[in-house]
């Protein structure tokens, strides 16, 4: 019986890895956001559900699955743009700007696809990925990560891309040395969601259908993504990690994820519980390295040692 | 060069915090003038350079540079005609970044910022060799994060990267303030070198009347949002800290309440 069960995990990872590289794009997007912009970019949501919308209304419509992915990423990019404009131009909070377009979004993605849920049917169209080919969905996974890492580590060495990481970085120093910081987070926003918009198209394709709920809570995917690369690719590259490097783990970090969320279904963990699961180990993983440092440098501590 | 014309500024205007730091400041500079700026705390010595830099908009007055009214444009676009170094040394340097990445990003202030690459080759090399001029080993760390170079250092590199590119003008807001004594003087002395070597006009902003003294070729004082002593010439070389004390009675009528400024 064990031995069954066993082979029931077994079988199940494929998949995960499929599903971990196709939201590993989106990870990436929010690494761009939260790590090298040093924004808190709530967007992310709304911007999965609109690139699964776009996607599968235009299939319906007719284009071809490959195409429909620019489209995609098009629409990503506006939204970012959006979030973009509502915090440098109106000076809305980060948080709140993202929030905004977020549920802006909902409607919007609503209105696209005129119900909740559209789907399409591998059956009935070339899609470029589906749960049905999992090792092809695989490749098409590696080549799409493969090229956008190198895009994008070329990109962040361009004199462009160095005002999106100081911007980041330093705001005030920024300005002092002539970069438009607004017109860098704008920037970096729409690049980012760009890659949510191309990961939620492809997420679409993959599950067969995009629905108006399929973007809740992929920001705290994305985090534990980029968290979860970070802390293993520092644990076996160490200083060595280069941007290159952290990109891909950003992405691995999404493909761990899964194979967790893989692992605890098959303990048993009712599936209803994932979201909550998956908030305990972003919120475990952000907390980890603070309370590490507060451990090592606690008043207590300092108490003890002065008594002694 | 500089010309302030009659600049004021007051924060958070109707409210309670309102607060007028600038009333009427007009400063005229001169090509290759040092100028020195002492006053107690909140005369609005800050505010000045600020308002020449640009990190908001002034309520009236105008600011040229070179003729050219600069009042209406944003700290960005002001960026390029100025080199500046903060009080604070993690505020003038990206810390996340390499030493060469930062060089990079101030030598390319004022340019558009394309797809070419961030850094060159060549670059790297021209950033070498001005590091071994600071003498501080920061030419074989070339790509150490900033973050972890110390105060001092930091200072160093961001005095650097303000004069990378020749500016019009080089602002210094109590650059040497966070630094030990002995770090202080180093810091100082290159910024001497920095602008004499380059025949660079400058604002230095300091709480050591000695300094204030014995740097620049004239000195500013400022209490209350305007400037009230401005000395230049023969006067001021012949200047004493004692002589300074004297001219702030006469001026503002009180103390010079500051024991900062006593200390020195
Ligand atoms: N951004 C700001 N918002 C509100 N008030 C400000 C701001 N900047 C300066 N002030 C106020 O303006 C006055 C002048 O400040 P400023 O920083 O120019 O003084 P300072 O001469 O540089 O003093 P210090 O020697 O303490 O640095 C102070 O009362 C200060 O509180
Ligand atoms: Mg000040």
């Amino acid at each position: 019986m064990f031995d069954l069960e066993i082979l029931d995990l077994f079988r199940a990872m494929p998949g995960s890895v499929a599903q971990g590289l196709i939201w590993g794009i989106m990870a990436i997007g929010v690494f761009i956001t939260y790590k090298i912009l040093n924004f808190a970019d709530l967007t992310v949501d709304g911007t999965l559900g609109l690139g699964g919308a776009v996607a599968v209304m235009l299939i319906l419509a007719g284009c071809p699955p490959y195409l429909v992915l620019i489209a995609s990423f098009i629409s990503g990019i506006l939204a970012g743009l959006i979030t973009g404009v509502l915090h440098t131009l109106l000076g809305i909070p980060d948080i709140l700007a993202g929030i905004l377009t977020q549920i802006a979004l909902y409607s919007i993605n609503l209105n696209i696809m005129g119900k909740s849920n559209q789907a399409v049917s591998v059956d009935q169209y070339d899609l470029v990925v589906s749960l049905r080919y999992i090792s092809e969905a695989i490749m098409v996974g590696v080549i799409f990560l493969i090229i956008i890492i190198a895009l994008l580590y070329w990109y962040f060495g361009t004199e462009q891309g160095y005002t999106i990481r100081c911007t980041g970085c330093n705001e005030n120093m920024s300005r002092a040395q002539g970069i438009s910081t607004g017109k860098a987070k704008v920037i970096g926003l729409a690049l980012s969601n760009g890659l949510v918009g191309l990961s939620g198209a492809l997420i679409a394709q993959y599950q067969g259908n995009a629905d108006v709920n399929m973007g809740r809570g992929a920001i705290v995917i994305g985090l534990a993504a980029v968290i979860i690369g970070e802390v293993i690719g520092t644990a076996i590259f160490g200083k060595y990690m280069n941007f290159a490097l952290k990109l891909l783990f950003a992405a691995i970090g999404a493909i761990i994820y899964y194979l967790v969320i893989t692992f605890v279904l098959w303990l048993g963990l009712p599936s209803d519980n994932m979201k909550l699961f998956s908030a305990i180990v972003v919120a475990l993983f952000l907390a980890v390295p603070y309370l590490k440092n507060k451990y090592n440098t606690s008043f207590a501590k300092a108490a003890k040692k002065g008594a002694e | 060069m500089l010309e302030i014309k009659n600049i004021c500024k007051t924060f958070n205007k109707g409210t309670v915090n309102e607060k007028v730091a600038l009333r009427g400041v007009s400063l005229t500079l001169n090509d290759g003038d040092f100028v020195t700026v002492i006053g107690g705390n909140g005369a609005g010595k800050s505010t000045m350079l600020n308002a020449v830099a640009g990190v908001w908009p002034i309520d009236s007055g105008s600011i040229l540079l070179d003729g050219v009214n600069v009042a209406g444009l944003p700290e960005h676009k002001r960026a390029k005609y100025l080199g500046r170094v903060f009080q604070d040394p993690m505020n003038g340097t990206a810390a996340t970044m390499e030493i060469q990445e930062n060089l990079a990003i101030a030598v390319r202030r004022g340019k558009s910022r394309t797809l070419r690459p961030g850094i060159t080759k060549k670059e790297k090399q021209q950033f070498k060799e001005m590091l071994k001029q600071l003498d501080l080993g920061l030419e074989d760390r070339m790509t150490s994060k900033v973050g972890l170079l110390s105060g001092g250092q930091r200072q160093a590199l961001t005095l650097l990267m303000a004069t990378i590119q020749k500016p019009k003008l080089l602002l210094l807001d109590e650059h040497t303030a966070a630094l030990d004594p002995k770090t202080a003087a180093k810091v100082l002395e290159l910024s001497d070198k920095i602008i004499a070597e380059n025949q660079l006009t400058a604002m230095m902003v300091t709480h050591n009347m000695n300094d204030a003294i014995t740097h620049g070729n004239r000195l500013v004082m400022m209490s209350e949002g305007q400037i009230v002593l401005d000395i230049g010439g023969e006067e001021k070389k012949k200047l004493t800290v004692e002589d300074l004390l004297q001219k702030f009675e006469q001026v503002s009528g009180e103390k010079f309440a500051n024991d900062q400024a006593l200390l020195s």
